[in-house]
């Protein structure tokens, strides 16, 4: 892998480029899913390819192949300097990077038990029993597993110098159960939506879920969600488990802090952002309480977005995005950090594979618990009156990302401290800022889980990449809740 | 790129290594490159060349499937090696289905496939990263005239994919398309076009970018008018996109899973008199492959005649599976359509090429916006999400394109709002449509829709701009 990148940097540097780097990725995944007492698929995959990025005239260019014959290696790699002369016939400036050492590193994701050693029976016995648990109550009409796990071996180098091997592993695993009667489905997911829980860990995460111990719960609850009262429409307080809030935080803080998107890289289709410039350092995003960082080191945790260095050769690092509540920090790559003066990237490029370009990409960008200790039952007997929302279920912002609707898969009432009844739809909407403003309680790190979003989509050709989000449960005042129904 | 006859010689070795019962190879190949342009520069400029086999092996009830990018013996090994272990585990599913022989799949005399000539054009297959430069700088010279930003995309496609079995099926399909893709941007507004061909010829840019800096500059300042319920004209891209929601429901297996929308309203009159839809792979402006992922061929479906859902789609199995059902004389005709995905999977099938039919007179959306005496123009939606399962209430957003209609006339830009709307009401609420369209959106694929004029559509909210 490591020569085939030589080879292409080698083929570049002879057209005349100003700066070339090459990746090459080798990625394996397992995939399994069950479904009403039955293996629903069963897969595996293999992908092997090279990528080269050049810049050339002042100008971008990328090519990639599954090819890594001496002549296919050399051949990506003048197609990459052919599209960059290409792009230079409608510039403005000269593409400029911001400086970044060159890096020789090697790393990989630490992990107990590597989950290719485990065997698909055993993947499938897990995922079978599981289901088991869900169909065995009443009134579950579908019952559904799955199970992934990836491991992404990837050589980078730069015409620069850096020479960087990184071997990532991720797994998740989740279940979910619905129940159709009358009028109705209702679903409730377990530990997440979206496939379940997520991270770069072994195996060890899969049996740390106690996916058997929580699958009954949760279809009983499905099920239950039939007799429940709809979620009342009106203003309210509302407290969020901390994997919905991982998803507010994706969608209002990580998405409009891509420096790309607030530089209109992405106007045509992801969109822009409302986080403009002149709000770096300015902008009172949220209440004091709030404190978030874009976090990709190890010692952050093992989320999806956790790595060594990024896909341009930058080290992972942590950069403050909201500090007691102000606006301090964008997502940055070299050539975005130079475009605003920046001192160097933040280290957030990443591709989803050997055949795309690197763009900027979440990395864990995760709300801090707060410091005074507060649990989450200590947080719902603080509330006199309020609803507590579980589980995404369904979500969506505009292409500025201010104005938000969440839904989630159920809900409780609060009453004088207590939960009090089922609530069925749940949903709240809102205005970004005003909606971090109004937090006034967040608990603290025993409830703090870094939960991870497997499915981030952006880019032209799209680009499905995992992200990582840690949260706590918090509570908000004043929030608009039940608009998906008015 | 992978031909039908490297890939035969491919399949042939993967029929040499394994020891299944049945084995079954998918293959695709494709050449695709993009041009990609925002602050009135290219800004990113991609090409890649893949392919990859998919192989599926059998073992009496029992089938998996494992990928690979690389045709060398060892990395085909590993992967029929991968597919039997991971079927061989398996408890043997008894609704199991060997693999269809030709005549099956294609029935009559079992022969092959084949789209329609249109699909494969070497001048889209041919163009250049020189070519797909000069478009852009058109466009943006179209941005600058009217002193406006653009971004966008410029793409072409040349791609083969195809599907071999050890009995004998072996089917192949060659497609090019074409995409461009326009954002205009002013300082407080935008605009937006987009289209898609097999045939780059059919494609305008100028047009194209004309029409998107028009959208931006008349709905410059626009004004916050309250949410409420609606009349709206939504272009092709917009019905596009939120009707493109309800089709996973109109697969067999989402009738047997219970999670479909038509659970219990098959053959029932769910949407207004007006709603015809079909799904048809040999439609002149439908693209795709006239097979599904078993090899069976595509046929023509009429789901939606005159408001009522007269059926479902299926693949081999599903209709099997449905036959022997609780569901069987409550869902209409039960038979493959050759909608299925490929095996295994938990989804079943899906209408891939659906086509809205338009019914009595038509009226252009000019047309529309003469007859409202107050509404809403809608160019395209965005982030649209499900709310609830059953009733099909969908969320998103309005973007880049709405105007205020008053009095038979476009008035103003209006902000953006957020709707939550039900599509069971949607289609009930047609007042009128126009002539079907290719039309291409973000948030679901191709297909051939109007324009529609839509009574008492729910917006809930409105955004900052």
């Amino acid at each position: 892998m490591k020569a085939a990148g030589q080879l292409a940097l080698d083929a570049a540097s002879a057209r005349g480029v100003t700066y070339a780097d090459a990746r090459v990725v080798s990625i394996r995944n397992r995939s399994l899913t069950t479904k009403n007492g039955r293996v629903g698929h069963a897969s595996e995959s293999e992908s092997l390819g090279i990528g080269v990025r050049v810049i050339a005239e002042g100008a971008w260019g990328f090519a990639a192949s599954a090819d890594l014959s001496r002549a296919a290696v050399e051949a990506t790699a003048a197609r990459a300097v052919g599209i960059a002369r290409a792009s230079a016939r409608v510039k403005k400036e000269d593409v400029r990077l911001a400086p970044e050492p060159a890096a020789v590193a090697e790393w990989t994701t630490p992990y107990k038990v590597d989950p290719f050693t485990t065997s698909v029976e055993q993947n499938l016995d897990l995922l079978l029993k599981v289901d088991a648990e869900m169909r065995a109550v009443a009134g579950v009409t579908l019952a559904e597993t799955g199970m992934n796990f990836q491991r992404e071996e990837s050589w980078f180098l730069s015409s620069e110098g850096a020479r960087i091997h990184q071997t990532k592993y991720s797994t998740g695993a989740g279940c979910t159960a619905y129940a159709f009667a009358g009028s109705e489905i209702q679903k409730r997911s377990y530990p997440n939506s979206f496939g379940g829980q997520w991270q770069n860990r072994g195996y060890e995460l899969i049996e740390e879920m106690k996916l058997v111990e929580n699958a009954r719960r949760v279809a009983e609850e499905a099920v239950a969600l039939h007799q429940a009262e709809q979620c009342p429409e009106g203003r309210a307080t509302i407290i969020l488990d901390s994997s919905q809030l991982s998803l507010q935080i994706h969608e209002s803080i990580g998405h409009p802090i891509e420096l790309d998107r607030v530089l209109g890289m992405e106007a045509n289709f992801a969109g822009t952002s409302f986080l403009t410039l002149e709000k770096l350092g300015n902008l009172r995003y949220a209440s004091d309480l709030v404190n978030v960082v874009a976090d990709a080191r190890q010692e952050h945790g093992p989320g999806l977005g956790t790595f060594a260095y990024d896909d341009e050769g930058v080290a992972a690092q942590s950069t403050p995005i909201i500090t007691n509540g102000r606006f301090t920090g964008y997502l940055s790559s070299r050539e975005t950090a130079h475009a605003i003066g920046a001192a160097r990237s933040g280290g957030t490029l990443r591709a989803e594979g050997w055949n795309r370009l690197p763009m900027i990409r979440m990395t864990n960008v995760s709300i801090l618990p707060g410091e005074r200790p507060l649990s989450l039952k200590e947080l719902i007997a603080a509330t006199d009156d309020g609803i507590y929302m579980q589980t995404n279920k369904s979500w969506s912002i505009d292409d500025k990302r201010y104005n938000f609707q969440f839904g989630c898969e159920i809900a409780w009432e609060i009453k004088h401290g207590k939960l009090a009844r089922m609530l069925k739809n749940p949903s709240y909407s809102g205005i970004t800022t005003e909606f971090w403003n109004s937090m006034d309680a967040i608990c603290s790190r025993d409830e703090w889980m870094l939960w991870g979003t497997p499915n981030c989509g952006k880019g032209q050709p799209q680009q499905v990449v995992g992200t990582g989000h840690g949260a706590s449960p918090a509570r908000f005042r004043n929030i608009r809740v039940g608009s998906a129904y008015s | 790129m992978l031909t039908k006859e490297q890939a035969a010689d491919i399949f042939g070795r993967i029929r040499r290594f394994s020891s299944a019962e049945e084995v079954e190879a998918i293959f695709t190949g494709s050449r695709f490159a993009l041009t990609r342009f925002a602050n009135n520069t290219i800004h990113q400029n991609v090409e890649e060349e893949n392919s990859i086999v998919s192989i599926r092996t059998n073992f009496g009830g029992r089938t998996a499937r494992a990928t690979a990018n690389q045709f060398d013996d060892n990395s085909l090994r590993r992967a029929v090696t991968a597919s039997e272990n991971l079927a061989r585990v398996q408890a043997p599913d008894p609704d199991f289905l060997p693999m269809p022989d030709s005549r099956e799949a294609h029935g009559g005399t079992g022969e092959t496939p084949v789209a329609p000539s249109s699909r494969f054009f070497e001048q889209t297959a041919a163009i250049t990263p020189s070519d797909r430069a000069e478009v852009v700088k058109s466009i943006v010279s179209v941005a600058g005239k009217h002193k406006l930003t653009t971004a966008g995309i410029y793409s072409n496609l040349e791609s083969g994919e195809g599907i071999f079995n050890s009995r004998g099926l072996a089917n192949w399909h060659r497609q090019t398309l074409a995409e461009i893709s326009i954002t205009m941007l002013a300082g407080d507004s935008s605009g937006w076009q987009k289209l898609n061909s097999p045939d780059v010829r059919n494609l305008d840019p100028a047009r194209l970018a004309e029409t998107a800096a028009r959208k931006a500059v008349e709905s410059a300042h626009p004004r916050e008018i309250a949410p409420g319920k609606y009349t709206v004209i939504l272009e092709p891209a917009a019905v596009l996109d939120i009707v493109g929601f309800m089709f996973w429901d109109f697969g067999g297996v989402s009738i047997l899973d219970q999670r479909s929308f038509l659970n219990d309203r098959i053959g029932t009159k769910l949407f207004g008199e007006n709603i015809n839809i079909c799904d048809d792979a040999q439609h002149p402006l439908q693209s795709g492959s006239p097979f599904d992922g078993e090899g069976m061929r595509r046929r023509r479906v009429q789901l939606v005649e005159s408001g009522v859902v007269k059926r479902v789609v299926y693949a081999r199995g599903t209709a099997r599976k449905m036959k022997n059902s609780e569901y069987a004389a409550k869902v209409g005709p039960i038979e493959p359509t050759g909608h299925g995905f490929p095996l295994p999977n938990e989804m079943g099938e899906m209408p891939m090429n659906v086509v809205f039919e338009a019914a009595g007179k038509t009226q252009s959306v000019e047309q529309m916006i003469a007859s409202t005496e107050r509404g809403v123009l809608v160019t395209r939606l965005w982030y649209i999400r499900e709310v609830d399962p059953y009733e099909k209430i969908v969320t998103g957003m309005t973007r880049d394109g709405t105007f205020l209609v008053e009095n038979g006339k476009v008035q103003c830009g209006l902000r953006n709002f957020r709707f939550n709307e039900s599509l069971i009401s949607m289609l009930s609420n047609v007042d009128a449509m126009s002539v079907p369209v290719r039309a291409a959106g973000e948030e679901s694929f191709d297909m051939v829709v109007p324009a529609m004029k839509v009574r008492e559509f729910n917006f809930t909210e409105a955004t900052k701009f």
